[in-house]
């Protein structure tokens, strides 16, 4: 079993106990889950407030919101009357490192919740994806209306009586408005303002993320964020395939880093599991995981500079990227959604080469890093553009729900690397970089840094990696060898078990967490006991992120929105799922 | 001009005797004859002005293509333009979800003519392994394509294999489909409520296109198609509930 999880301590479970009595009790949970309280629906909200305030919880950072449609779970785990939905809202406190799991139900008919927005404000948009596609109304929420899917769609798409394909009618209509948009009268005290539609097609957008802004001149009064646009449906998609055929759709989260996605959703079912992997499949997607956090934060520094005017640099940084890529075609034959990692392992070894590969890959990196911060870090052009803009105070960043590059640059350093080792964090000697202006600038640091840091990283595992083989020899969830599966009858069993019934996760449920390339990565999987998951919620990293754009926004010019944008590192996949 | 004999035109051919019977031959002269059109379907293809519709993971790629390892600049397509009004090309790179369609559509009657477009990767193709409520199952239900780049995503050479491919097109003259298209497919996407996607289809390539092709029917489900696909009918005034009664 990976130690993925803090041990399950709660230190405030008689406080608990003495102030809400039956309202809110600890649940019994396997040990690589996170600790669970459950809670009555009536006391949530005091719950909540005793949670984030107590001195013995000071859960300050809202991590998730996954809702799970109980409809069709049979078994043990089946819901009672009247508790159709399940809400798991993920809670990490900063001073303590601890994840807590806060459980309620809501029934099926007119499911309602109280809202927590007004306890954490990064509960906002989770609410909304909540209400969006499982369609449960939080009572008090400000601006409760679709996010991720478009404003013709009818029904809760991730109700589990819900037909995967069915799509509804789109018209322009149903899109192109948002509330902004819609509004004509003027504030009183601007005295004349316009409205700009930014994105969802922009170049600096990177992709559909779309913001509109009310203007006064330059400055924006008002903004409002808008997800959607590439709503594939990971989710629901999910739930159709088996367990091993989830790992394609996790590459396509994160596109910048697929391979961070797919090891830490291959973690999360192992622990399900109880499934050891050898230790070079460790050290291998150790490796291929901070290349890949290398990657995405050359993507993000790249494109990012460009549109602040600084072409060169994206080439120097997608060299370095090129390089990468042949490494990854080498040991697995794919140059971006790598769909490397296998539950139990990895689909294959690594090139014979491979240590030689990464010293040569690590020299090279450093050189282009380096060619990035000559011409940048102490450039004034630069310097005006980034420092003090976008500026993200340390108490925002919690509020708003900010994990990774972003919370660090505010001055919290929470890396689960550190906090929460998994594969061979705790062998390796890094160090976590932080700043604490919380503006662009910090952020352009946090990750330069970072990307030397991921190099020491892969220079130490290489220099340790270990001989041997590269997958589990449980044979109930990976593939036997070939030779096995011709010559012997239980080999062949095996093999057959494994690709027409998929891998027996036991029922259950598990919160599983990774340091993404932009913040925490949880998967909250759900099983019935069956080859396929019941319910994956994935805790996407930019999600609070671009939820809190239009606060960061708000009073600065147009042109810092656009780099804020930039250092922000919003990726599309990951945020719209 | 010493240089008259390195240059190529289509049909061109400058330096053969006779062009074509009773034509008469330019060889040592300094001039070349050839047609208006293939002038300008010559120059057309060898500057392409792609507009990157990029969405998801092909957008990586495409940048990959546009940066110095592959470089696209060697064939000519190296503005890359972000105004759908300076360019010619819609390179579609990603999945197109049907929040995203009618954007995608809105850029495309921006573009002024000449234009041509390219979907690049299997979601723009045919919704990819999306097949979900969510996504468009092939941008060629909003807008006509011309080159398909499958991959998931495609190797830049794969791409700079699609973008030689639609040169290819319109030195051949593949010019005027366009302009027709134009105004016929309305900007809806989508199924109708009453019907359920099935789950394979024969896609149909961009219904009501003139010239646009369609695909052999697959055995089974040509009935439940049959029907299908009523929402092209109803026009944009039809409503949500119009189009297959």
């Amino acid at each position: 079993m990976s130690t993925t999880t803090p041990s399950p301590t709660l230190a405030f479970a008689p406080l608990l106990e003495r102030k809400f009595g039956e309202k809110a009790a600890p649940e019994a949970r396997p040990a690589a889950d996170v600790p669970t309280i459950a809670v009555d629906a009536s006391a949530l909200h005091d719950v909540a407030l005793f949670l984030r305030d107590d001195p013995s919880a000071r859960f300050d950072l809202f991590l998730d919101l996954a809702a799970v449609d109980r409809l069709k779970l049979a078994g043990p785990a089946s819901y009672r009357a009247g508790e159709r939905f399940a809400a798991n809202y993920l809670l990490y406190s900063t001073e303590r490192n601890e994840h807590l799991r806060v459980r309620t139900t809501a029934p099926a008919a007119d499911p309602k919740l109280p809202t927590l927005t007004d306890v954490w404000w990064g509960a906002n948009w989770f609410e909304r994806e909540a209400w969006d596609l499982m369609g449960i109304t939080f009572e008090g929420h400000p601006n409760l209306k679709r996010l991720l899917t478009h404003n013709g769609f009818v029904g809760h798409a991730l109700r589990k009586d819900y037909e995967a394909g069915q799509r509804w009618l789109c018209t322009e209509e149903d899109v192109l408005q948002t509330d902004l948009a819609a509004q004509t009268e003027t504030p009183e005290d601007v005295f004349e303002t316009l409205t700009l539609n930014f994105g969802p097609s922009h170049p600096s957008t990177h992709g559909t993320l779309r913001v509109v802004m009310r203007c006064d001149g330059e400055t924006i009064v008002a903004a409002e964020s808008e997800c959607g646009y590439l709503h594939r449906c990971f989710e629901k998609m999910s739930e159709t395939h088996t367990y091993q055929q989830v790992i394609p759709y996790t590459d396509r989260l994160n596109y910048c880093s697929p391979m961070i996605n797919g090891s830490g959703y291959a973690r999360a079912v192992e622990s399900m599991l109880g499934v050891e992997i050898p230790e070079r499949a460790r050290a291998v997607r150790t490796v291929l995981a901070e290349f890949s956090r290398l990657m995405d934060h050359m993507v993000c520094l790249g494109a990012n500079l460009v549109d602040i005017g600084a072409l060169t640099n994206f080439w120097y940084a997608f060299q370095a990227r090129e390089e990468i890529y042949s490494l990854l075609e080498a040991c697995c034959g794919a140059r971006l959604t790598s769909s490397y990692a296998r539950i139990g392992g990895l689909s294959n070894d690594v090139p014979e080469n491979f240590v030689e590969w990464c010293r040569r890959l690590v020299k090279l990196c450093h050189n282009q890093i380096r060619e990035v911060d000559g011409l940048i870090t102490k450039n004034r052009i630069a310097q005006k553009r980034f420092r003090d803009t976008g500026v993200v105070t340390k108490e925002q960043a919690l509020a708003w729900g900010f994990t990774g590059p972003c919370l660090r640059a505010s001055g919290v350093a929470y890396d689960v690397r550190k906090d929460a080792p998994y594969d061979w964090y705790d062998r390796v000697d890094f160090d976590v970089p932080i700043a604490t202006e919380g503006d662009n600038f910090a952020r352009y640091l946090v990750r330069m840094e970072e990307m030397r840091q991921s190099l020491r990283i892969v220079e130490q595992v290489v220099a340790k990696l270990p001989n041997g083989p590269v997958n589990s020899d449980d044979y109930r969830v990976v593939l036997p060898p070939k030779e096995m599966v011709y010559n012997e009858m239980e080999g062949l069993i095996y093999h057959f078990k494994v690709v027409f019934e998929g891998i027996p996760v036991p029922a259950g449920e598990i919160y599983s967490y990774t340091e993404g390339a932009n913040g925490e990565l949880g998967y909250h999987i759900v099983s019935d006991g069956t080859g396929r998951p019941y319910r994956v919620k994935v805790r996407p990293p930019c999600f609070p992120l671009f939820a809190s754009f239009e606060k960061i926004i708000r009073g600065g010019m147009v042109s810092d929105a656009v780099a804020t944008l930039g250092t922000l590192n919003i990726i599309a996949g990951e945020l719209d799922r | 001009m010493s240089d008259k004999k390195s240059l190529t035109l289509p049909n061109a051919a400058p330096i053969a005797p006779p062009l074509a019977p009773g034509v008469p031959s330019t060889a040592g002269a300094d001039f070349l004859t050839t047609r208006l059109d293939q002038l300008v379907q010559w120059a057309h293809a060898n500057s392409l002005w792609p507009m990157p519709f990029g969405t998801a993971c092909c957008a990586i790629e495409f940048m990959s293509t546009v940066s110095s390892h592959y470089d696209l600049a060697r064939f000519g397509a190296e503005v890359v333009r972000f105004s759908p009004r300076q360019s010619d090309l819609l390179l579609v790179a990603g999945t197109v979800t049907d929040k995203m369609a009618p954007v995608l559509r809105k850029i495309y009657d921006q573009m002024p003519e000449p234009k041509w477009v390219i979907s690049m990767g299997v979601c723009a193709c045919t919704g990819g392994f999306y097949r979900a409520y969510h996504v468009v199952q092939g941008i060629d239900e909003i807008v006509p394509v011309d080159v398909y780049v499958a991959g998931c995503p495609p190797t830049p050479e794969n791409l700079i294999h699609g973008v030689m491919l639609l040169q290819e097109k319109i030195k051949s003259g593949e010019l005027a489909r366009h302009r027709e298209a134009k105004t016929l497919v309305p900007i809806r996407v989508g199924e109708d409520p009453a019907a359920f996607l099935p789950a394979y289809s024969t896609s149909v390539m961009a219904p009501g296109r003139p010239g646009g092709h369609e695909l052999p029917e697959m055995k089974g489900t040509a009935e439940q198609d049959a029907p299908g696909r009523g929402g092209w009918t109803g026009g944009r005034s039809g409503g949500r509930s119009g189009g297959r009664e």
